[in-house]
């Protein structure tokens, strides 16, 4: 019975060593591909935007697995369930609500750890009633979290007609950071929260693959169901503040990078399939932008291309699990 | 031995249980039996604290299973419900082994590597403990699921329907393991059935519901007879006398 196990374990490493291998490869093009000039001025500009790729990467990804197991959909991420653009909404409303002067008054760092506090509270108390009474029923959750959305979404774009120009213009500063300008002031900030929430990340996986199993066979078994499932979801928030205020919302990265990750690995266990989404996410993230910028050329916004691949991918995964 | 008392249950207004209080005695097999809707799951669910009650306590050894820590009643009661979520990737050896996760939380020590081999020997699904749960057939998988059940290796097992997906040769193996099971190793078994005959062969004590109550308990001998039956089910149904067991003629 031993034997069966050990070398799965071993391929499982395997495979993650590769993807880390890819991850660094990705990472070395992306510093050195096209670089003229003073290496050290070079270094220190892409070095900063491969650090907010890095942390992007690792948050999205990361979310995006605690959340699906979570909700037990492979269809869903917090995007898709509206965290994302309830993150820009908060901001919006802390502007309309306060000027935007007395929030550019703020210190950025604090600012983010204010916005992480305020984004904990709200979907503490939002997803975690949602999941529960949508038990198992898909559709009604998916639904739940597109309206969700929306609603932010129209939230925001309220606000923001009715904003002070003057206002409008320092909020778009804060709010629409992208992959070709991301937030590095906010690295150092958003470096220490992820930091901070990847080993508690680390220490839960047992008792997520346990989760992943369903809420009966897991209380069953003696998890402490809605404890558990209250922490991941506030986990999954934090990493979205992570990567929604260094480049924006991103719709459709986490759900590539989670069912490659299952793919590569076939595993249902979450200290495989964690860092294989980081992994994957990394890669996609500094590949893509070092194709875009140095190789193609062209002017397309990553983002754009991750969301037109992602989505595609979406459908399909979507489509599969009708026929099923 | 298991301690239920005033158990009540409502759901959107509606009583679905209703002031059931019952002793389930220690190294038996209980079938609980009754028309669809009864609250036979509901009771079974509520005996494994997956289901909060409106009224009323469950003990299990003395134990609350609404107040208890949820690991500790994990080592007094398994629970075997009739739909399961499934992992496609994960091996039926793997799935066995959360059943030893109220012991090891998640690191296998060599006693629960023991208890896994055992339990998967015991389901009689030991061939397949390499096979990932997508290429399974049902009836496959329902035994890797009783598999983990076994390895939590609890005193009192209860099981939703557990011959579901079953093809007769699968649930008469079934129903051998378990009342191995029960007179082997002592185990208190609660199990959901349809099949009277089922229910008269293999049961110890009977249990009938209906409409969220209570409605007879005894021996089989007690319970399979054509006037209680018609209590429960509410037809006509004749029994006879075939080689010392109860077994009845459902369709007239």
């Amino acid at each position: 019975m031993c034997a069966l196990v050990e070398p799965r374990a071993l391929r499982a490493g395997g495979r993650l060593l590769a993807l880390a291998f890819v991850a660094v490869l990705a990472g070395v093009a992306f510093l050195t591909v096209g670089a003229k000039g003073d290496w050290g001025f070079v270094l220190s500009l892409r070095g900063g935007k491969l650090a907010g790729m890095v942390l992007v990467g690792v948050a999205i990804a990361v979310s995006t697995v605690l959340f699906q197991t979570v909700t037990r959909n492979r269809l869903l991420t917090p995007s898709v369930m509206g965290f994302d653009a309830l993150y820009v909404a908060l901001q919006t409303a802390i502007v309309f609500a306060f000027g935007a002067h007395g929030l550019a008054g703020i210190d950025p760092q604090l600012r983010f750890l204010l916005h992480v506090l305020l984004m904990l509270v709200v979907t503490g108390a939002l997803f975690h009633g949602l999941i529960a009474r949508t038990r198992g029923d898909l559709h009604l959750l998916l639904l739940s979290g597109v309206v969700f959305g929306l609603f932010c979404r129209s939230l925001t774009g309220f606000m923001q007609r009715v904003l002070d120009p003057n206002e409008f213009a320092v909020l778009q500063g804060l709010v629409f950071a992208r992959f070709n300008t991301i937030e590095v002031t906010l690295l150092p900030v958003a470096g220490a929260a992820l930091l901070a929430v990847l080993p508690l990340v680390w220490r839960l996986a047992p008792a997520l693959d346990v989760l992943a199993l369903g809420r009966d066979v897991a209380i069953g078994v003696g998890l402490d169901h809605d404890r558990i499932q209250r922490r991941t979801v506030a986990l999954a928030a934090i990493l979205v503040c992570v990567s929604t205020a260094l480049v924006g919302p991103v719709l459709f990265l986490g759900i590539l990078v989670s069912n490659l990750a299952y793919r590569l690995l076939a595993s249902e266990r979450h200290r495989d399939t964690l860092p294989a989404a980081a992994l994957i996410a990394v890669t996609v993230l500094i590949g893509g932008q070092t194709l875009m910028e140095r190789v193609v050329g062209l002017d397309i916004p990553l983002g754009v291309v991750i969301d037109f691949v992602g989505g595609g991918v979406f459908l399909l995964l979507l489509m599969r699990s009708q026929r099923e | 031995m298991i301690e239920i008392e005033g158990l009540s249950m409502d759901r959107d207004g509606v009583r679905v249980l209703d002031d059931v209080s019952l002793q389930i005695p220690d190294r038996s097999l209980t079938m609980l039996i009754g028309p669809n809707g009864a609250g036979k799951s509901t009771l079974l669910g509520l005996i494994a604290r997956l289901l909060r009650p409106s009224a009323g306590h469950v003990r299990v050894d003395g134990l609350d299973v609404f107040r208890a820590a949820s690991d500790a009643v994990a080592r007094k009661l398994a629970i075997l419900r009739q739909e399961n979520h499934i992992l496609p990737q994960l091996t039926v050896e793997e799935l066995v082994g959360f059943g030893r996760y109220p012991h090891s939380r998640g690191r296998l020590a060599a006693e629960d590597r023991r208890q896994i081999a055992d339990a998967l020997h015991r389901a009689n699904i030991a061939a397949l403990a390499g096979r990932r749960l997508f290429e399974l057939s049902g009836g496959q998988r329902q035994r890797a699921f009783l598999a983990m059940v076994l390895a939590q290796d609890t005193p009192y097992l209860l099981l939703d329907e557990p011959l579901n997906n079953l093809d007769p040769r699968q649930a008469i193996s079934m129903m051998q393991v378990l009342r191995r099971a029960v007179t082997d190793l002592g185990k208190s078994i609660v199990m959901v059935v349809h099949d009277v005959n089922c229910a008269s062969f293999y049961g110890d004590r009977i249990v009938a519901m209906n409409a969220g109550r209570l409605v007879a308990m005894g021996s089989p001998k007690d319970i399979v007879v054509p006037s209680t039956l018609r209590m429960i089910y509410g037809v006509d149904m004749s029994v006879h006398e075939v080689g010392g067991a109860r077994i009845v003629q459902p369709f007239s």
